[in-house]
């Protein structure tokens, strides 16, 4: 299986490389990726050195042009896929049927995957896209057990990519507008959910409280350590009952089941994670590396290694596993 | 001058679960009294649900055209299951009425038949439009946090498409393959007893400073906020929108609809048609921010098309 992974920096691209990636993933500086975060992604010269490193070191570049198009601004997506192909891309993720449409014209044999974004979470909305566009890899939405991915493989022409490791959307991908709702940005048009810009901390007596935008999304007694408000892993009140409504703040990580999804018929298996550093990049991958290749006695060592690595160190294994719903 | 077509009423599905007599004499009204023109039923939250309704299908169809309206029937927003997937399948095949796709494989298998594109179905721009108007899609409508700027860009991009604007009822925000709602009553959706049965208009959220955020509707999260297009009829007929969706909330919605209807042909003014909906659906608060490219919760007053 291969292994894909994040960079939203050029130093995190060339230490994901470094550290043994297949495929690195990337995004250009603008609103056409779902990383959409100030101080990230590659400017085109930047995407060209990448690839020319890739190359040399014999990984793969693939770049996620995977927002949808704003109406009027179709061009600045177009040109990233343009750009994209033009500087070599292996792939172009793509989530916007117009785009995929585009792509599929302009460039017959530009490799297409499909964005989780696109949200093509059964057999015949892959097939749909693997007909009218060539898609040759899906990335599917975190919504899936691994025996529905199983079935799944067996009744489509394209390869399958899951997400193993990171962050985790608790909403089906590509169909969730609560941050616009809270914010007005959005993942879709935007590329950005719970956007920093929106994010206020204030202390209120003893508690810590973290609000987006107009919503406090959780608050923090004194000595629990205070997260991001993330607006589905936030803390609320339902029918006087206070919690995480949706989602504790976990991560994910599926790696004990690395051997499950081979044998469902998984082609990659991706991690998360283009807004952090390039030390964790590095760090994630060369483990994740090693764990993919180890025998099942190697293994544990190396996942409750990276486990410190997750996001408040709890993980879980989110809708891959059934009991999760 | 140019002459605008004055857009038509149509009606979303029941997005809530409701039991199979309350849900029909819902139905019922709508088709004696509603002056709707094109109503959308089916569930489209979860597959769960189905057998609910299933037993008032044919009587409501029936009434519902018998009155003169138009039926489609709305297919599964989310779709994993072999079960699911095989119910989509049929339904695409089978249906004698036309379908309005809400996920991918919808529209995958409803290629080169006329049908309607759902809300949940990303349209973010008119190749979008172009590409599934293509492919069969005769209307769409807009996914409702579209802002109008993209609004008139989609429809003059894509002329021959019939486009359709989510102007009333709480916005379904987001989907999940957990339940959200079986979890806040300490049940999982393999084993939820049906549980948002209890809560025909949702359950709400509330933040920890208790103030009321979003509304849960089983795997479905819907705003707290109740979309409200009135004041902005004028301007969304003026760029070619051309039907008007309501989406059914526990309240009096066939008053929601009259005063749609008069304001859509001018005969109440925007402010007497918001006091309408209020009327109508008590205690709502009502939101127009997406309409204005801001943040889908707010409400901004005044008059449209400045």
């Amino acid at each position: 299986m291969e292994l894909i992974c994040p960079a939203g920096t050029p130093a995190a691209f060339r230490e994901a490389v470094d550290a043994g990636a297949d495929a690195v993933y990337c995004g250009f500086r603008d609103e056409t990726n779902a990383r959409n975060f100030p101080g990230l992604n590659f400017s085109r010269d930047e995407l060209k050195a990448a690839i020319a490193y890739a190359r040399q070191h014999g990984a793969m570049t693939f770049v996620a042009i995977n927002t949808f198009m704003r109406a009027g601004r179709e061009k600045l997506w177009h040109e990233a896929v343009d750009d994209a192909v033009r500087l070599g891309a292996d792939a172009v993720i793509l989530a916007d049927f117009g785009l995929m449409a585009y792509t599929a014209e302009r460039y017959p044999d530009q490799r297409l995957h499909v964005s989780v974004q696109a949200s093509a979470a059964n057999a015949d909305a892959v097939n749909f896209l693997v007909e009218t566009f060539r898609a040759k890899r899906v990335v599917l939405p975190r919504i899936l057990t691994i025996p529905d991915i199983a079935r799944l493989a067996k009744q489509i022409r394209c390869e399958i990519e899951v997400f193993v490791f990171g962050g985790l959307c608790v909403m089906a991908e590509g169909r969730c507008s609560l941050s616009s709702y809270a914010t007005g940005k959005s993942p879709n048009m935007n590329g950005i959910c719970s956007p920093a810009s929106h994010v206020r901390y204030r202390e209120d007596g003893r508690e810590l409280v973290s609000e987006l935008g107009d919503y406090t999304i959780n608050r923090f007694p004194a000595g629990e350590a205070a997260g991001y408000p993330t607006l589905c892993k936030g803390r609320f009140n339902v029918a006087d009952e206070r919690g995480y409504a949706f989602e504790d703040p976990v991560s994910l990580d599926v790696m004990d089941h690395v051997d499950l999804l081979r044998e469902a018929g998984v082609s990659a298996l991706k991690i998360e994670g283009r807004q952090r550093g390039k030390a964790y990049v590095a760090e994630v991958v060369s483990v994740m590396r090693r764990a993919v290749a180890a025998n099942a006695a190697e293994r544990p060592a190396l996942i409750s290694r990276l486990r410190l690595l997750s996001e408040g160190q709890r993980t879980t294994s989110g809708a891959y596993e059934k009991r999760w719903r | 001058m140019t002459v605008t077509t004055l857009p038509s009423l149509s009606l979303g599905p029941v997005l809530y679960l409701w039991d199979g007599p309350k849900w029909r004499d819902f139905y019922f009204r709508i088709a004696d009294e509603a002056p709707i023109a094109h109503v959308f039923i089916g569930e489209t939250v979860c597959s769960k649900r189905l057998h609910f309704i299933e037993p008032h299908v044919g009587e409501v169809v029936e009434r519902l055209e018998q009155a003169g309206k138009s039926v489609s029937l709305s297919s599964l927003a989310l779709v994993t299951l072999e079960r699911e997937s095989q119910l989509v399948r049929a339904l695409a095949r089978d249906s004698a009425h036309p379908v309005e796709a809400n996920d991918l494989s919808a529209l995958g298998l409803l290629a080169g038949k006329p049908h309607a594109i759902g809300p949940l179905i990303n349209v973010y721009n008119g190749a979008t439009a172009r590409l599934l108007a293509s492919r069969g899609a005769t209307s769409i409508c807009l996914p409702p946090e579209l802002p109008m700027t993209s609004v008139r860009e989609i429809v003059r991009d894509a002329p021959g498409v019939a486009f359709e604007i989510f102007a009333f009822g709480r916005v379904p925000l987001a989907i999940s393959a957990r339940c959200a709602h079986a979890r806040s009553k300490g049940l999982v959706k393999d084993n939820c007893q049906f549980i948002c049965g209890d809560d025909p208009d949702g359950l709400v959220v509330e933040t920890l400073d208790r103030q009321p955020f979003l509304v849960l509707n089983g795997v479905q999260t819907v705003s707290h906020t109740c979309q409200a297009l009135i004041q902005e009829l004028p301007e969304l007929a003026d760029a070619g929108i051309s039907r008007i969706r309501l989406s059914p909330q526990d309240c009096d919605m066939v008053s929601v609809a009259r005063a749609f209807d008069d304001a859509i042909a001018g005969r109440s003014a925007p402010a007497d048609a918001i006091a309408r909906l209020q009327e109508a659906y008590p205690g709502t608060r009502l939101s127009n921010g997406f309409h204005y490219a801001q943040q889908g919760a707010a409400w901004i007053a005044g008059h449209a098309s400045t």
